[in-house]
């Protein structure tokens, strides 16, 4: 009887310092799905989630304080895969929440620029260049078309100009939209004869 | 005899080859404008070094090549560059690229060309030279050739030169075999002593008898002991690199490797054909061999200026009056050209007219009901009908996961498929859709990484202002204590002075 208790209890310890270790060794830094909902994330730093840039946003939703449906950028696409990864339902976005625009980039009026400093401050990926008095310039490379820098402008120099498809960004359409619209002629010919 | 290899699949439609053999090529001669696109090749579009009004000879440089992968781009004849500017070019899309406008002034006057003795050059200077020469690819992939003669880890023992040109309707391979199969044979010579390859192989489909006996007695002329002319059994798409590669060695090059990794490169005639030019008599690519055929009078390949406009090209042919646009390629692989105002480029091989005789419009798409045909003929080994479902639901990492990258579009699929389904153009748009989710995922990480960069920046700077400010503190105390000491040391010695001018015998020496 004391014999079993005392190998039973042995045993109990023996198994929570294993585990106690390895909780300890094999602790995993930060939230996981943290990690992958900012993943998803169109990584514009705009906050019109209403969240201070995508990480918080992406916090918040993993501690279920915030809805999916508040990403513009990332278009209802981003919601499908935010849908998908949480194993929830789709939800259309929100009343308060700005429409989806398409991609642009700001562009500063190089002769009209005071050298304010204001829209470097403002921009969450530093990528406008310039100094105090100098003229500021943005590198579009690097915009992430947040439009964070256009309100602090005071002389109104900064305009989003939306990005124009070239050739090596061109894509090649879905057959089934050439395929559809076909279709829908045929049927709207055969109604009409 | 040699043992000839399989790769599986293929299909067997009709040539039409014949209807352009019939007269040598001729010269296309100079249009009243040329407009050359400074994006020709894969990779970087090349840099303007040319400015509008400048005077330029033939074969003045026009664009340097810009970063690892890229190519120059030439005056095809000597005037004055009227425009540098966006113009359509010939591509799917249609959109506009940038192109540089030449009125030729009618002299045809050459820059100054050296020879170079390829056998006493190292081989990097070869490279060099044919970078700036401009040579690429011209079996219409047109990628860099300097990069691919470059040996890689393993020693190189084949170079395949192709000259199968499967695809029905072009000839310009097959013409340019026949007519300077010599200068065909000394560029191959060139790039096998580049590579430092143990032997070369002329593959020729079995369907061009002039062509493989004009070849045969240029490698008979010549001293080439390690040169041998093959003809290949005609079957589409036994000109693609990796099937020729299959068929004459039997080696089968897996997904994500690269010949050259396995001891085999491979190269079109053409390519070799100005490499030599490049090499031996120091003209860059400035032209080339182009089918024009199809719905026109008298079909024939001419040796055309690169920036020829495609109307110029085809009034020499004489279009036909019921011509309703032209393809650039073949009618497997090409493309329908946005407007026949687009000049030709290197990656044009042929030019067809199209009717609706001759290219009905395609019949409706029906479902699919997987006969797994298109599996059959498919010369990559793929599932065509799996690879249609995914693209077609948009599922594109499952499409990757089938191999989808490893789809040369040679449109067999398509060919046999009995419900009409555009196969290739689905694979397409998923290929495209993927790259622009590259895209978007790269620019994304570098928007997080800056992001957060940015937020550190932040972090640092409002900790190097507090650590200062509390410096500032510091010094300001310490330099408070030590000027109450001085003033304390400062009051000491005022009152010693008083002292000493009070009581001056105190201070004197005892006697």
């Amino acid at each position: 009887m004391l014999t079993a208790l005392l190998v039973m209890s042995l045993i109990a310890l023996l198994l929570g310092s294993v585990l106690g270790f390895s909780a300890l060794k094999f602790k995993v830094e930060g939230n996981p799905l943290v990690d992958k909902i900012d993943a998803i994330l169109p990584q514009t730093q705009c906050g019109q989630c209403s969240f201070p840039g995508c990480k918080p946003y992406a916090t918040a939703i993993a501690a279920g304080e915030a809805d999916i449906n508040r990403c513009p950028p990332g278009g209802e696409e981003g919601i499908h895969k935010l849908a998908e990864l949480l194993g929830r339902e789709f939800v259309p976005f929100g009343e308060d929440t700005a429409a989806p625009k398409p991609k642009s980039v700001a562009i500063i009026d190089e002769s009209t620029c005071i050298g304010c400093t204001l829209c470097i401050q403002a921009c969450p990926v530093d990528a406008i260049s310039g100094a105090a008095k100098q003229m500021h310039t943005i590198i579009e490379a690097e915009c992430t078309g947040c439009e964070l820098c256009v309100a602090p402008c005071p002389v109104d120099c900064i305009t989003m100009v939306i990005i124009q498809e070239n050739i090596s960004t061109w894509k090649f359409q879905s057959p089934e939209f050439s395929a559809a619209s076909a279709s829908r002629i045929i049927t709207s010919m055969s109604q009409t004869t | 005899m040699r043992t000839l290899y399989h790769f599986n699949g293929g299909v067997h439609p009709p040539t039409n080859k014949s209807q352009s053999t019939q007269s040598p090529i001729a010269q296309a001669g100079v249009p009243s404008r040329l407009i050359v696109p400074l994006h020709q090749h894969a990779g970087n579009s090349a840099k303007p070094t040319v400015q509008v009004g400048d005077r330029v000879l033939k074969g003045q440089l026009f664009g340097m090549p810009e970063g690892s992968v890229s190519s120059a781009v030439h005056a095809p004849t000597s005037g004055t560059v009227a425009a540098i500017d966006m113009q359509v070019v010939a591509h799917p899309s249609g959109l506009p690229d940038l192109c540089v406008s030449l009125i030729p002034d009618g002299m045809d006057e050459w820059i100054a060309r050296a020879s170079t003795d390829y056998l006493t050059t190292p081989p990097d200077e070869l490279r060099q030279l044919l970078r700036l020469a401009g040579v690429v690819g011209l079996g219409g992939a047109v990628f860099p050739s300097d990069l691919k003669l470059r040996p890689g880890k393993h020693k190189i023992n084949t170079l395949v030169l192709n000259g199968a040109e499967c695809e029905p309707y072009i000839t310009c391979d097959d013409m340019l075999m026949r007519e300077r199969a010599d200068e065909i044979v000394r560029g191959a010579e060139m790039m096998r002593h580049m590579l430092d390859a143990h032997e070369v192989l002329i593959g020729i489909e079995d369907n061009k008898p002039e062509a493989i006996s004009a070849m045969q007695k240029a490698v008979d002329a010549g001293p080439f002991s390690k040169m041998a002319v093959i003809a290949v059994p005609t079957i589409y798409p036994g000109g693609g690199a990796k099937q020729l590669i299959r068929v004459l060695t039997g080696i089968e090059v897996a997904a994500g490797i690269r010949s050259i990794d396995l001891g085999v490169q491979c190269f079109n005639v053409a390519t070799a054909y100005s490499a030599h030019r490049a090499i031996e008599h120091g003209e860059p690519l400035i032209s080339r061999i182009i089918t024009v055929t199809g719905n026109v009078q008298q079909a024939q390949n001419f040796e055309v200026l690169i920036g020829t406009p495609v109307n110029a090209l085809v009034a020499l042919a004489g279009a036909k009056a019921d011509t309703n646009g032209y393809i650039m390629g073949g009618p497997m692989m090409g493309v329908p050209l946005p407007s026949d105002q687009v000049a030709v480029t290197k990656a044009t091989n042929c030019i067809i007219a199209s009717s609706p005789v001759l290219f009905p419009p395609p019949l409706p798409a029906l479902p699919c009901i997987r006969c797994t045909r298109c599996a059959e003929v498919c010369p990559a080994e793929l599932q065509p009908q799996d690879l249609y479902w995914y693209a077609r639901a948009k599922n594109f990492g499952k499409a990757q996961e089938f191999n989808l990258f490893d789809c040369i579009e040679c449109g067999a699929c398509s060919y046999v498929c009995p419900s009409n389904i555009p196969l290739v153009q689905y694979y397409r748009f998923a290929k495209s859709e993927i790259w622009a989710n590259e895209r978007e995922k790269e620019a994304a990480n570098l928007a997080r990484e800056r992001h957060e960069f940015h937020l550190a920046r932040i972090e640092r700077d409002k900790q190097d202002k507090a650590d200062k400010l509390a410096q500032k503190e510091k010094a300001a105390l310490a330099a408070k204590t030590a000027a109450a000491g001085t003033e304390a040391n400062a009051i000491d010695a005022l009152r010693a002075q008083v002292r000493e001018i009070a009581h001056p015998e105190a201070n004197l020496p005892k006697e």
